[in-house]
């Protein structure tokens, strides 16, 4: 198997999974229950919470473990929203969010909140000087992703903290479920108050996340109950989740350090690659995160070219999995203002540290063929 | 060029005598036992000065650590040079630029090295010029400025710094001694515990648990409170004295009244054969003035008879929201405030005296039996020694 959709999800790593079995096995107490064995368990919590707080060099408390990207979107972006109306209602963001960004954003228009959408340029990257003319004397929000999950352009994340930064009752969330382990990004640096990440991404478990939330900023919780996590997010603690999670977190941020430049050459390999194919097109810009490449082969269907790679047993898609049971055409690459002929036939392939220079070639060779055989039928 | 060292300037240990050598040394001590995470940072003494070379690392976590260290008064980020003119106003507008916060400025030349060709206020005029001339919209300000560039010029180097942190103040710990605290997990004690060692001492602490009455987590609470404290100072020496049966005892075989006065009475002749056993000079507390019966003028006057060691009451002279705010400062309010049940809130007479009499105490005391109780108690004292390092026991879970 050649699995190049890892920006959908990665395969959990043997050692994460061990941990969490561990955990579930070892510490299935209850975290809020007086009798030691609740004891230990919450021991175990803090321990994960200071394990994570030293991996991403914030405070202990400013760590809310979730259930992933989408409930940490989801919190950060109505937990703010509905707690800070007084102040406003108008909430920043861009045209290539994530649904989970940009579904939230959608719910609160019905509940009376104005929401800009920034415009990107071809290569899906916003420009700050629009940012400083969209913010208002209601602005209470900005969510800016920092990696796009479709085509790996990066937004400028500092720059945009460093804006956010002059109006004291702006919070600036970002959401960096693509970006954790591949783009780094200071927390403490770059004016962020709060930020998204997941698990299942970064060779952890589905169903596991965190979301930073700078001390000092207060949210409405979107579900309330026995005030776990400060209140933030109610509801027994996923201990095995959270532990695996941080050892994830401490796996890929390792991985970041050393391996990064393999990614990159990877990248460099299928994108020198792909430029050789007539009427394919490369999307992704050239300064973009190491991991991902998305290409156009207009004329052909992408979901065909899916299919026939799977039955060589090798894995890509098309668009962000969350949106690709929908129409055809990518809403990320419209809002570059990419001609239709290629919004509607991009695929994405999407990397990680244990993929090989071997892997890819056999893929380049069986993609090679499949497209000109497929031009063929077409034609 | 980058900030290579961090300069450190002394507090009140500075106007110490003859003795200053030995503070001086200890403060070293301090910071290299808190630095030793960090490979090839080394801690140097000069005349007057001491400085830490950074040799490559990163200086803000670093800059972090020190805060805490008593006996500093401030750091600055200093950048080493030749005592070279040209080089020495390039680092100058390098030490400028990295303060992006800055509107305005004032440069401070101080020459001892009098071989340097251009005396200071000459100096002070070039560098200002060379900076005006090299950046964009930052004006001097001699009164207020955001930045002060300070360039002292001495025989080894010149050394350039700007931002000034300030430092926790006092005097470094361990030169004042060993005191034992009296640790209960409330808010009070671990606020008076660092007090303490802001003046220079060194803490071993005491608690007394009553299991199964309090919890393991009452404990851990405890040694949680003491970890956060060695922050500040060195590794804590826990004493954890058993005080159930003892604390039955007391309440079956005295007066409800007096019961809180003797109890404490005898957590106090623990105390003193602990600091006996351990060369321990004093005892300190949480103890503040009026807060609780127990902290009436009477009744620390009772408690105070079982003993002449002397008692250090940080506290006694505090309301109880500037004991909450330094709590807060130090990090240890949170852990303070966790609703377990600890040995004082357990056994509560119904109403303690607040205005108990010696005598009194003396005779119901003389009427009881706790010899006994007492001395178990003190053989199974169990010692645990807390270090700032972080430990991590689920290690491989991770």
């Amino acid at each position: 198997m050649i699995y190049l959709d890892n920006s959908a999800t990665t395969k959990p790593e043997a050692s994460v999974l061990k941990s969490f079995e561990k955990v579930s096995t070892d510490f299935f107490a209850n975290p809020s229950s007086i009798h030691p064995l609740g004891g230990e368990s919450e021991k175990l919590l803090h321990q994960a919470k200071d394990q994570a707080a030293k991996l991403l060099e914030v405070a202990r408390s400013e760590i809310v473990f979730t259930s992933g990207g989408t409930e940490g979107n989801n919190l950060a972006i109505k937990g703010i929203a509905l707690e800070h109306q007084h102040r406003g209602k108008h909430i920043i963001t861009t045209a290539v969010e994530h649904a989970s960004v940009y579904e939230a954003c959608k719910s609160l228009e019905k509940l009376g909140f104005n929401i800009t959408y920034l415009p990107v340029n071809q290569d899906g990257i916003i420009n700050v000087n629009d940012l400083q003319a969209a913010i208002q004397d209601d602005t209470i929000l900005i969510s800016i992703m920092h990696v796009n999950s479709e085509l790996g352009s990066i937004q400028p994340i500092k720059e945009v903290g460093a804006i956010t930064k002059k109006y004291p009752k702006l919070f600036f969330h970002v959401d960096h479920v693509q970006g954790l382990g591949k783009v780094p990004l200071s927390l403490k640096d770059s004016g962020i108050d709060l930020c998204t990440m997941s698990g299942h991404k970064i060779h952890g478990l589905k169903g596991t996340g965190l979301l930073y939330i700078r001390n000092r900023t207060t949210l409405f919780p979107l579900f309330h109950g026995g005030a776990q996590e400060q209140a933030k997010r109610s509801g027994t603690e996923n201990l095995a989740g959270a532990v695996s999670f941080v050892r994830a977190l401490r796996l890929i941020l390792e991985r970041e350090r050393t391996h990064k430049h393999e990614l990159l050459q990877m990248q460099q390999y299928i994108r020198k690659e792909l430029e050789k194919l007539p009427d394919v097109f490369v999307n992704t810009p050239l300064h973009a995160a190491p991991h991902i490449i998305n290409f156009s082969v207009p004329g052909v269907k992408p979901e065909v070219l899916i299919h026939l790679l799977a039955e060589n047993d090798i894995y890509i898609s098309t668009k962000s999995a969350c949106s690709s049971k929908q129409t055809d055409e990518s809403k990320i690459l419209a809002a570059c203002g990419l001609p239709k002929k290629r919004t509607t036939s991009a695929l994405r392939v999407s990397l990680t540290y244990t993929n090989t220079m071997e892997e890819l070639q056999q893929f380049m060779g069986i993609l090679r063929r499949n497209i000109q055989q497929l031009k063929k039928v077409m034609e | 060029m980058q900030y290579d060292y961090i300069l450190i300037r002394y507090g009140e240990m500075a106007l110490k005598g003859k003795n200053i050598k030995a503070f001086i040394l200890r403060l070293q001590e301090n910071i290299q036992n808190k630095l030793q995470d960090y490979k090839n940072v080394k801690v140097k003494r000069t005349q007057g000065r001491m400085f830490i070379l950074l040799n490559g690392h990163d200086p803000e976590p670093i800059i972090d650590k020190c805060k805490h260290i008593f006996g500093i008064q401030s750091l600055s980020l200093a950048i080493k040079e030749e005592n070279d003119p040209d080089k020495v106003k390039e680092a100058a507008l390098y030490a400028l630029k990295k303060n992006d916060a800055a509107s305005t400025f004032k440069v401070t030349v101080k020459r001892i090295n009098k071989d340097f060709p251009i005396r200071s206020q000459e100096f002070n005029h070039v560098v200002g010029k060379h900076l005006l001339t090299n950046t964009n919209g930052i004006t001097v300000d001699v009164h207020q400025p955001d930045v002060e560039i300070k360039i002292e010029i001495r025989n080894e180097a010149t050394y350039i710094t700007s931002s000034v942190v300030q430092g926790a103040g006092g005097l470094p710990v361990g030169t004042s001694g060993k005191s034992l605290l009296l640790l209960s997990g409330g808010i009070d004690s671990p606020v008076a515990g660092y007090l303490a060692m802001k003046r220079g001492v060194q803490l071993e602490a005491i608690h007394f648990h009553s299991p199964p009455f309090t919890s393991e987590r009452a404990k851990q609470k405890v040694l949680d409170l003491a970890k956060q404290l060695t922050q500040y100072g060195k590794s804590i020496q826990v004493h954890l004295v058993p005080f159930t049966k003892l604390q039955q005892e007391i309440f079956r075989q005295i007066p409800d009244g007096y019961a809180m006065t003797i109890m404490r009475r005898i957590m106090m002749r623990i105390s003193e054969k602990v600091c006996q056993e351990q060369g321990i000079l004093s005892i300190t507390t949480g103890e503040n003035l009026g807060q609780v019966a127990s902290q009436t003028m009477e009744s620390m006057n009772v408690i105070n008879e079982v003993t002449n060691y002397p008692i250090l009451r940080p506290l006694v002279a505090m309301d109880k929201t500037e004991i909450i705010d330094i709590a807060k400062k130090i990090g240890t309010y949170e852990t303070s405030i966790l609703p377990y049940e600890d040995c004082c809130t357990v056994f509560v007479p119904k109403s303690p005296k607040t205005k108990p009499k010696r005598e009194k105490a003396n005779h119901f005391e003389a009427k009881a039996d706790l010899s006994e109780w007492v001395e178990e108690a003190l053989q199974n004292i169990e010692t645990i020694k807390i270090t700032s390092r972080q430990e991590n026991t689920y290690e491989n879970l991770f």
